[in-house]
């Protein structure tokens, strides 16, 4: 069993908690996730690493309450404990040997932006971060990003914080002006994602996507993450989750995450009715 | 008396359509009268072919004379002594490929029924201490003070039993309540090979997936006085016992209390640690301090058909299909895992997989279609699936190859373009290989479709193990069959891993091989 050591609210429905998990924070490296179940019989979700201490054996997440396992996982408390927490999975982001990055971030897509920018920053990368949130009341991680990153941009869709537009149209900005990079890590909304990879294809800039399938596993035995980048199919647990965004085939990826929408619509509603009499702070 | 009938006794099953809608066990299993009638249709053969086909060697004709005797629990211990697992291997092993492919009575007639038997005594042994801890617990003190007067009453005189006074009969009783619990929990302990007062440890083990091949393994090893740590990427231990096989012909109490018994008899069980990643094989030698590592990690890895359309919503690898259905428990009301329950459900292959995959969408509440390149002969799945399968309604449509998944305008699928086949010239396995017909397509409606057409081992260990070689299939290879000692010092290999997707007992042979290999590498070192 895993304990929460610590809870704390980003924002509106945004969480980061973090766990008692020694062989996870032990390897957990930026760009990795973990699975984690909630109870016995609960559902396996995939979560990036949001931040580990080696030391206290401790790694924290980020999440957004998007479902039913993201709210019963928003429903514990500091001290209970999640029955599963696997991990790290996936490749680490490559981050050697860049200089020059960009790292933008849509939403709670933030959160998986955040450890990678923080590691850039770390080994001396010059980032620029851009990221974008739907209103003021959304934005997390603001003093993180400040200190990881040489310039930031944060945006919102309605302009609440005085600096309205999309992170693709900031990103436009910047390539016009002649901005480059050796790297742009976008980490969003998958259409998100789909554009900022058509903003940089005629530059032939390196554009990395991080890519957030439906998973089960996570150690690449059941394909259900399998996604078509370049014309082969991968699977974004072992593979990934990081691809080149030229090649991904982003489409299709939208929908195939939209496979149980009706089924999870009501298993949302149903865990909505149990936590009803649940506080979630 | 022997029993000359051609066939076997029949294998008591539960109704076809009823069963079709539910994922409690098929098969029920022999009666006491059934297993006896069946265990004297062996004759008992000097020459005892049917143990040599059987790939851990079960003294097989000792066993069923034990249940020709009546004494089943001796059936039982004389099973144990070569095969750990018997209440699966009963239910799961392709036994007409094996044991009662060789057996004497199968010339003319049936072969006796050696997994049917096999499994009545691994059923008989739990069932019995089962009752005999549930009679203990419920047995009142009034109850047993009546058995006790009546005990005294056959070798005493009225006077002498009126010189005792109750106290003294109580006495007497809770003596006996107490031997009761003891020789239960003697006899629970030797089930489960206990050790309370364990000598010092002769070394330390690791051992990576907890399936047949990986608890084999640690069984043998623990039993020998090594301290034995199963690390397993998944939440649950069992491997394809607890993931790939469905409650309704494996029952999940049944791995469960394996891998129990493991447990108490001193195994570690490690979940939630993927090595490779959460922890190497190079660490577990080094750092964690293990003498050596038995990799068991299996062939979990799907293969597709590349065929166009395969990405399209409704298309499952079996893989995926069945751990949502078995390990998530998907097939549950209320599961927190979502699965699509499919209308029209194709599954793609010939194997026990397939059959597994095709059932469960049958009781999901599909129409299920199964489609195969060769013939109805040519089905690898043991025979018994195939049955029970057609019983429960499942449509097999042999010679078809599919050549696309057909998608509607949401990329969902709707359908299945196949190729008819005709068997030709015979290949190098001695099967006549499936041609395509010129020019013959058909379609066929779905709404899924579910892709069985086998597993490779997961490049995941060989890919963060420097210096352990794999061959061109991405199997571990291994260096000494008998041994399963790999390329590399100290790490040992054995089951799908290393042979590709095989068979249950055929993992636990490497297993115990593997055991013994480990035990001679770890004294000599
Ligand atoms: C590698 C990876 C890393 C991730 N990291 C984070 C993270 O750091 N923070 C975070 O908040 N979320 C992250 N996600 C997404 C997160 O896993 C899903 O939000 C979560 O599984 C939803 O579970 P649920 O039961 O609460 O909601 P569900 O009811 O299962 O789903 C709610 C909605 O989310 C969609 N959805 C379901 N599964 C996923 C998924 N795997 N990815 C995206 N959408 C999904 C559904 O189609 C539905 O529309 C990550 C996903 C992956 C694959
Ligand atoms: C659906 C299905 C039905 C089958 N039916 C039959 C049948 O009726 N009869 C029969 O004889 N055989 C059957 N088989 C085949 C049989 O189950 C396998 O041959 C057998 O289970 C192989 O055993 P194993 O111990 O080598 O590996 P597995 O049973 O595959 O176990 C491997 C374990 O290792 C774990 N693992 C993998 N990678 C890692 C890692 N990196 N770190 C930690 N753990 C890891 C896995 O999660 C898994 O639990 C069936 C297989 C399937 C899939
Ligand atoms: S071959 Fe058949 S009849 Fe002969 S001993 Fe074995 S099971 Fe009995
Ligand atoms: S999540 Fe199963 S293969 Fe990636």
């Amino acid at each position: 069993m895993y304990a929460i050591i610590k809870k704390e609210q980003l924002s509106e429905g945004v969480f980061r908690i973090t766990v008692h998990a020694p062989l996870v924070a032990k390897k957990a490296k930026p760009g990795q996730f973990i699975i984690l179940r909630v109870t016995e019989d609960g559902e396996r979700i995939p979560l990036t690493v949001g931040g580990y201490d080696r030391e206290r054996g401790t790694v924290s997440v980020m999440f957004q309450v998007a479902g039913a396992t993201t709210k019963k996982l928003a429903a514990l408390k500091e001290g209970d404990r999640l029955t599963d927490f696997v991990g790290p999975l996936g490749r680490p982001t490559e981050i050697e040997g860049i200089r020059r990055a960009c790292v933008i971030g849509g939403g709670v897509g933030c959160a998986i932006a955040y450890p990678i920018a923080k590691a850039l920053h770390e080994q001396g990368t010059d980032v620029t971060v851009i990221i974008g949130f739907r209103d003021t009341s959304r934005i997390i991680l603001e003093d993180e990003f400040k200190s990881a990153s040489t310039t930031l941009h944060i945006l919102t869709d309605d302009g609440s914080n005085g600096n309205k537009g999309f992170v693709t149209a900031a990103l436009g900005d910047l390539l016009t002006a002649g901005e480059t990079y050796d790297d742009v890590i976008a980490i969003g909304p998958i259409m998100m994602m789909k554009a900022v990879a058509e903003l940089t294809r005629p530059y032939n800039m390196k554009t990395t996507v991080s890519m957030n399938p439906i998973m089960i596993d996570g150690t690449g035995m059941c394909g259900g993450c399998r996604l078509t980048v370049g014309g082969q199919t991968k699977f974004a647990c072992v593979d990934g989750p990081d691809f080149d965004g030229h090649l991904v085939d982003f489409d299709a990826a939208a929908k195939r995450n939209g496979m149980y929408r009706d089924s999870e619509k009501a298993d949302y509603e149903h865990a909505c009715r149990l936590l009803e009499n649940t506080e979630v702070r | 008396m022997a029993n000359m009938s051609l066939k076997k006794m029949p294998m008591p099953v539960r109704d076809p359509q009823l069963r079709a809608t539910d994922f409690k066990e098929v098969a029920l299993g022999y009666s006491e009268d059934d297993a006896i009638q069946e265990a004297n249709r062996c004759l008992q053969c000097l020459h005892k072919p049917c143990v040599g086909g059987c790939p851990v060697g079960v003294p097989i004709p000792e066993f069923i004379a034990c249940i020709q005797n009546h004494d089943f629990r001796q059936a039982y211990s004389t099973i144990k002594t070569a095969n750990s697992l018997p209440a699966i291997c009963g239910r799961v092993c392709p036994q007409e490929n094996q044991c009662e492919k060789y057996c004497v009575r199968g010339v003319k007639g049936e072969p006796v029924g050696i997994g049917r038997l096999e499994r009545f005594a691994a059923d008989y042994q739990s069932k019995t201490l089962d009752e005999l801890v549930g009679a203990v617990n419920e047995v009142e003190p009034s109850v047993i003070v009546e058995r006790v007067i009546a005990e005294l009453e056959k070798d005493h005189t009225k006077s002498f039993l009126n010189t005792i006074n109750a106290r003294v009969i109580q006495e007497i009783a809770a003596d006996a309540v107490h031997q009761a619990t003891e020789t239960i929990s003697e006899s629970i302990k030797s089930r489960v090979d206990l050790k309370e007062d364990r000598p010092a440890s002769r070394g330390h083990v690791a051992v990576v997936g907890s399936g047949p091949a990986g608890l084999t393994c640690a069984g043998e090893l623990n039993s020998n006085g090594f301290t034995v740590t199963i690390f397993e990427a998944f939440h649950t231990p069992g491997g394809v016992l607890a993931y790939g096989i469905p409650e309704f012909r494996l029952p999940k109490s049944i791995v469960r209390q394996e891998c129990d018994n493991l447990r108490q008899a001193g195994v570690v069980f490690t979940t939630n640690a993927v090595i490779g990643r959460t922890l190497t094989i190079d660490e577990l030698l080094t750092s964690e301090g293990y003498d050596a590592v038995f990799v068991a990690s299996g062939a979990g890895l799907p293969n597709f058909l590349e065929i166009p359309g395969e990405s399209a919503l409704g298309v499952y690898s079996a893989n995926e299909f069945l751990t949502r259905v078995n390990l998530m428990k998907a097939y549950l009301k209320g599961a927190d895992t979502p699965i699509y329950r499919p209308k029209r459900c194709v599954v793609i292959g010939g194997g026990n997989v397939a059959m597994d995959a095709a059932r469960c969408a049958k009781r999901l509440g599909a129409d299920v279609h199964i489609v195969y390149r060769r013939t109805m002969a040519e089905l690898p799945a043991r025979h018994e699936e195939v049955e029970h399968a057609e019983e429960e309604g499942i449509i097999f449509d042999m010679l078809r190859n599919p050549l696309e998944i057909l998608t509607d305008e949401n990329e969902r699928v709707r359908g299945l373009l196949l190729q008819k086949m005709e068997l030709g010239e015979i290949d190098g396995k001695g099967r006549r290989r499936p041609v395509p017909i010129e020019g013959a397509t058909e379609e066929i409606e779905c709404d899924c479709v579910i892709v069985a057409v086998g597993t490779s081992p997961n490049p995941l260990i060989a890919s963060t193990t420097p210096g352990l070689e794999t061959d061109r299939h991405g199997c571990v290879h291994v260096v000494d069959e008998s041994t399963g000692a790999t390329s590399k010092l100290g790490v040992f290999a054995g089951g799908d891993i290393a042979t590709g997707a095989a068979t249950v007992i055929l993992a636990m042979g490497a297993g115990k091989a593997a055991a013994s290999a480990i035990e001679r590498y770890i004294s000599e070192k």
